[in-house]
């Protein structure tokens, strides 16, 4: 009898984790409804992510592709090298968020549960070799976001952001759908392996129809990575949207992204190279001059923050489109590596906010150096990381994506690079210098806690870390991903 | 081997301990986390050593930092001799500067900061000089510069601690700007950063030139003079000694362990460290010649007049620095290293010493308020009275044997060796005199300082006065190991040991013309201690006259030369002008201002028109992205 | 599937022709009768002819009134509950074939649902006051 359907309880094997990750959720939201602390909630969405990570890790995916649901969804290397990026974010949100939620008068229980079926999302289209899944998760991801937006409901600005983001990421998901109805009508299948068989077979890389279904499916995914110009929700809803959440969604969505964007670039459009690449370059140099400028100009740290991370998406993108294995595996790198400074940067800002005190404009960091010194020298160690200055890990990320393009005989993008990566150290250093060389008579009260004391050492040693000794998770993700 | 990889990595570990929990958790109980470290470290070290001897040079590659088709940067591990010995200098003396800090550290609200900046330090000093490439001795190199800003500025409260640490940061960028550039340069001329690797091909890249501004420069003449530049800045020689006696505010321990056995030798280990490209380059061996023999008497000569006791040491360690480079200048490579080693133990002796009375004086530093300590603090005294005798060159004690090296390999090399000896002779007669000024201003006479001071002064305490002692064996003993064969056939074992790293040095001169140098060299120590003590003893109102008579010398050697003065007016100043009206009026006022407000002047209307997009309607931006795609389909299609 | 083309590059999807010719017919035909009306009625409006037409009383205020946003919840609510029947009718005739699988996956759906429902319910939203 199965066989007619094809789908049976095995398949549910390779989806363990993002079952682990969404009853982690569920319970969660049942929890909320019982405790009255959100500690225990925060606590268990942590515990279920290891739980999850666990799984993953025994499923073996790193070694034996498994496909389930009728080639609709697949955990591989690139896919679980993904989802422990996505488990990283998750949990180091949680820890600097506790506190956070509650200054802010926004601990609702439900923002963990959110953010575990975001990232849930997330998995979803790591995994997915089929449009229609990629879509599914796609949603389920982007929903969640948009809520996670507009959590703080008194807050004019945060439900702006959320209203904006909404908007705006229900036009590009229509962007996706036309491109995928325009793929399937050309091809006749939405499987990403079968498009790419079609496209060989009928060889139809040429035409122009799906030509334009592949041009609206980047669009979609360039607005998810914030790719200029489909990024220009990322710096009202960045600045708008709480700053934890903030920082889970530069990091998140963004990993996602590049997920999607990878897989169905090298799997289904692998034989369009030449006109994908072709799209990809003038966006990434507009992203970069666009995110690189306009950043000079930012006194709010959020939104200095998510111009960098607009910027950064371009660094990203050029392994991309260096449209070899090993670019990939740079970009993958490097995503890695803005995770922990990203996420860093974020704790500090949300380390700086407390009762009564918003800490998000650029004056606020004067003096901090002399009131907060630990609290400087760690904003200083992801500031250099963000710059890209040796040898914290945001210089070995941008190494490899440069030296990648080098290699594949683009070194014109990697010298223009460099010279916006130039421009951007600027807008960084610019911190440095407030914290540093600038007095400031005010008193200043920084939230601690120690889930955030713990996501801060996490961050900074893994920035430091990653930065002298970079082999392993190199070699790591090469042998991981690319077999 | 590897474990030989804890040598630098238990001094990290020990500052990542402190830095993290020290405030909250371990505060006045740091030095039980420091400690154990240096001495894991300095154990290791001495099991490093005798494999060394053993006749095993350990080098190891710990691992690929950047590995990307050809472009291969490794992180690595080298002990040969010279490392060896380095590592002794700096963990024995590390070990005693900790145990001795300790004490006097001891109720500091920041105690648990500066034994983890102690062990930052020692961290990267050992990185140093245990790197078996330019790239990890590059990063050691900056992090020893780093370090000491924090470790001089250490009471940042004190204005002057503050801008002491800047300018010896400050000041040390100069340098480094040409070590790095030199760094670049050997990368550029041989493929490569590793030691074996560059100095495997040295010989053959000799003679090359390259076009340099115009200028035909022989290129390893070039590599080692921007190399040279770095240790110029790093070991205070002149033109960039400057930060040196500024950064005395530090606490002294700090200028103990920066002045004796770390920060300012590394610019001797380096150049030695590089001898096989030094000598492809008679210019650049000249120039550290006379860069080093200059130094020693210019800052002997301002030595002899400073009122502040840790000054005199400071300029004293100047005007030995210049010993060192003056006999790595010549060829003796290893009697460079061999005074490096001495050096260390008598001038940590020394500054830990004069910690001892600054301490028991309530941070007095100034040698016209002391006077007639003997009776108060006898070890003082005595350690203080062999650190002298040490550093004057009085036979046996350790100076004595490292010094005399140093002049008789000057005197060997040629007619600018005999002027090179020269100038060293006259130094070590002004050194002698100020060593011993300074005993007898700070212990003999009566007392002249406040007698609320005379009624708290006292002995300080064992955890004090016990390293002064162990270092005091050290200045006294430090110097058996290379006793010239003069004396005692096959006596210069230092100089054995470190011959297959540095060469034996070349020159032969008969025993009597060796016998002359070693009488002279001995005699000027006795002369300078004796016109000392007629002065400062016997006839005090001597040196009031002299100083009266000669008074424009004295002034210009009590204001050093007016060397902060002229770099101020010529350097400082206009800088420090322009920078305001460049920095300050335009770049501020306009390129940041002009960002700020829209970015008018510099971007233009390019970035105005990017900021009118980002309106905040909603609107607006789903338009941008559908001309976006727009534009993206278009451009494609057109291209076609 | 049936896909015809005549050179590389120039494929032209023949299947989807009769939907593109349904959707010019449809598209002209409406297009032609609001020309067609345009042309040929005559224009003679009045205010009473202007009025807004609503069920022969005088309208009383603005139309466009703001809904409680209760109205809304439950409208979501709704929405939510009917997908839930419509997909449990093919799953309840198909559920022959589908076996333990099927059962397991529609359980996993209710759980879902259910969670929700509680959810809801705890927060109050089926309480009007």
């Amino acid at each position: 009898m199965n066989t007619e359907v094809g789908i049976s309880l095995r398949d549910a094997i390779p989806f363990i984790p993002e079952l682990v990750i969404i009853c982690t959720g569920l319970i969660a939201m049942m929890l909320d409804l019982v405790v009255r602390k959100k500690g225990p909630v925060a606590a268990f969405v942590v515990f279920g992510t290891l739980v999850a990570g666990y799984a993953m890790c025994k499923l073996n995916g790193f070694n034996e592709p498994q496909s389930a649901f009728l080639n609709m969804f697949i955990l591989d290397g690139y896919a679980g090298f993904f989802k422990l990026i996505f488990f990283i974010n998750l949990i180091l949100t949680v820890c600097i968020s506790y506190r956070y939620m509650i200054i802010e008068k926004s601990s609702y229980g439900e923002y963990y549960s959110l953010l575990t079926f975001a990232t849930a999302g997330m998995m979803v289209m790591a995994s997915a070799t089929d449009l229609i899944t990629l879509y599914l998760g796609l949603e389920l991801m982007a929903l969640s976001t948009y809520i996670l937006a507009g959590l703080m409901r008194n807050d004019r600005r945060s439900n702006e952001a959320a209203l904006k983001y909404f908007f705006l990421g229900a036009f590009s998901s229509a962007f996706l759908l036309y491109g995928i109805s325009l793929t399937y009508g050309m091809t006749g299948t939405t499987n990403l392996n079968e498009i790419s068989a079609t496209i060989q077979n009928l060889n139809i890389a040429g035409n122009p129809i799906l030509f334009l279904g592949l041009i609206f499916i980047m669009t979609a995914f360039a607005f998810k990575i914030a790719l200029a110009p489909f990024h220009m929700w990322a710096p009202d809803v960045y600045e708008g949207a709480p700053t934890s959440v903030t920082a889970f969604m530069s990091v998140g969505p963004k990993a996602a992204g590049f997920a999607v964007l990878g897989r169905v670039l090298f799997e289904a459009f692998g034989s369009m190279q030449v006109q994908w690449t072709n799209i990809l370059i003038p966006l990434a140099l507009l992203t970069m001059a666009v995110g690189s400028i306009v950043a000079l100009s930012q006194t709010n740290i959020k939104r200095m923050l998510a111009y960098s991370s607009v910027a950064h998406a371009s660094y990203m993108l050029l392994g991309v489109i260096a449209g070899t294995p090993a670019g990939l595996v740079s970009t993958i790198n490097y995503l890695l590596i803005y995770t922990f400074m990203n996420i860093g940067a974020f704790a500090i800002v949300i380390l700086l906010r407390s009762e009564g005190f918003q800490g998000q404009d650029l004056d606020d960091y004067r003096g901090l150096a002399k009131s907060n010194p630990l609290a400087a020298a760690l904003m200083l160690v992801f500031m250099f990381s963000l710059t890209g200055i040796p040898p914290t890990a945001g210089f070995i990320g941008k190494f490899y994506v440069f030296m990648e393009l080098i290699n594949a005989d683009k070194t014109y993008l990697a010298v223009i690079a460099v010279a916006f990566s130039a421009i951007s150290a600027f807008f960084y250093l610019r911190v440095v210098m407030y914290m540093y060389m600038k007095d400031s008579d005010e008193p200043r009260t920084i939230s601690c806690s120690p889930s955030m004391n713990v996501a801060l050492a996490v961050t900074a040693l893994m920035v430091i870390v990653l930065g002298i000794y970079p082999e392993p998770v190199l070699n790591y993700v090469k042998t991981v991903v690319f077999g | 081997m590897i474990k030989y990889t804890l040598i630098p990595l238990l001094p990290l570990i020990a500052f990542v301990i402190n830095i993290l929990f020290g405030r909250n958790y371990i505060r006045d109980k740091a030095h039980w986390v420091a400690i154990p470290a240096i001495v894991g470290s300095l154990l290791l070290a001495i099991s490093a050593f005798f494999d060394v001897a053993g006749g095993n040079v350990i080098n190891i590659n710990v691992y690929d930092w950047i590995v990307s088709g050809d472009f291969n940067v490794s992180a690595g591990l080298m002990i040969d001799q010279l490392t060896a010995i380095m590592l002794l200098v700096v963990t024995i003396c590390g070990t005693l500067i900790f145990i001795y800090s300790v004490g006097y550290m001891h109720g500091d609200e920041g105690y648990y900061r500066f034994f983890a900046y102690l062990c930052l330090f020692i961290f990267s000093m050992l990185v140093l000089v245990m790197g078996n490439n330019f790239l990890v001795m590059y990063f050691g190199w900056e992090a020893v510069g780093l370090c000491s800003y924090f470790l001089i500025g250490f009471w940042f409260n004190k204005k002057s601690a503050g801008d002491a640490g800047k300018k010896a940061f400050i000041v040390n960028r100069f340098g480094d700007f040409g070590f790095g550039l030199g760094v670049i340069l050997i990368f550029l001329t041989f493929g490569t950063l590793d030691f074996v690797g560059v100095f495997g091909q040295a010989g053959s890249f000799a003679g090359q030139t390259i076009n340099f501004l115009g200028w035909e420069v022989d290129l390893v003449t070039l590599i080692c003079l921007l190399l040279f530049c770095g240790a110029v800045g790093k070991s205070a020689q002149l033109p960039l000694h400057v930060w040196l006696p500024d950064a005395m505010e530090g606490p002294t321990p700090v200028s103990a362990l920066i002045h004796a056995a770390t920060m300012v030798t590394a610019g001797v280990f380096m150049v030695a460290r590089c001898n096989p490209l030094f000598i492809e380059s008679p210019i650049a061996m000249n120039t550290v010649a006379i860069v080093g023999g200059v130094t020693a008497i210019f800052a002997a000569t301002i030595a002899l007049v400073q009122n502040d006791i840790k000054r005199v040491i400071a300029y004293s360690t100047v005007s030995q620095l210049g010993y060192m480079f003056l006999a790595l200048g010549v060829g003796a490579f290893s009697a460079g290293v061999f005074h490096l080693y001495t050096h260390a133990f008598f001038k940590a002796l020394l500054f830990l010493a004069s910690g001892s009375v600054i301490h028991a004086l309530h941070n007095e530093q100034d040698m016209r308020n002391m006077g007639g300590l003997k009776k108060y603090m006898p070890i003082t005294y005595a350690v203080f009275i062999i650190g002298t005798l040490s550093i004057t060159g009085i036979f046996p004690f350790a100076g004595f044997f490292s010094k005399d090296e140093i002049l008789w390999r000057a005197f060997l090399a040629g007619d600018m060796g005999k002027f090179l000896w020269l100038l060293g002779t006259i130094a070590a007669l002004l050194t002698s005199f100020y060593s011993w000024r300074l005993i007898f201003m700070t212990f003999h006479g009566d007392f002249r300082g406040t007698s609320e001071q005379e009624h708290h002064l006292h002995e300080s305490p064992k955890v004090i006065t016990v390293p002064l002692m162990i270092l005091a064996v050290g200045a006294v003993a430090a110097g058996w190991v290379g006793i010239p064969p003069l004396f005692m056939e096959h006596g210069d074992k230092i100089g054995e040991f470190l011959a297959p790293v540095l060469g034996h040095p070349s020159g032969h001169g008969t025993h009597a013309q060796e016998w002359f140098v070693v009488g002279i060299s001995s005699l000027v120590a006795v002369l300078g201690g004796i016109v000392a003590y007629v002065m400062y003893v016997k006839k005090t109102d001597i040196a009031g006259k002299i100083a009266s008579a000669f008074k424009p010398v004295h002034a210009l050697l009590y204001n050093k030369y007016y060397v902060d003065e002229l770099y101020d007016t010529t350097l400082i100043q206009p800088v420090m002008k322009a920078s305001d009206k460049v920095i300050l009026g335009f770049i501020d006022k306009t390129i940041i201002e002009g960002i700020v407000n829209g970015i008018p002047n510099v971007i233009g209307v390019f970035s105005r028109k990017l900021r009118t997009i980002q309106t905040g309607v909603f609107g607006s931006y789903g338009l941008a992205m559908t001309v976006g795609a727009l534009c993206i389909i278009g451009y494609l299609f057109f291209q076609r | 599937m049936c896909i015809k083309y005549a050179m590389p590059g120039t494929y032209i999807p023949i299947n989807y022709l009769p939907v593109a010719i349904i959707m010019l017919i449809s598209s002209l035909i409406g297009l032609g009768a609001l020309v067609v009306g345009l042309l040929v009625r005559p224009r003679r409006p009045y205010a009473q002819k202007l009025y807004p037409y609503e069920s022969g009383n005088p309208p009383i205020g603005d139309p466009r009134v703001p809904f409680n946003v209760k109205f809304y919840i439950v409208a979501m609510l709704f929405v939510v509950f009917d997908v839930e029947a419509v997909f449990l009718y093919p799953w309840a005739v198909a559920y022959g074939q589908l076996g333990i699988f099927g059962f397991v996956e529609m359980m996993l759906f209710i759980v879902v649902l259910l969670v929700g429902y509680i959810y809801v319910w705890k927060k109050g939203a089926f309480n009007w006051e």
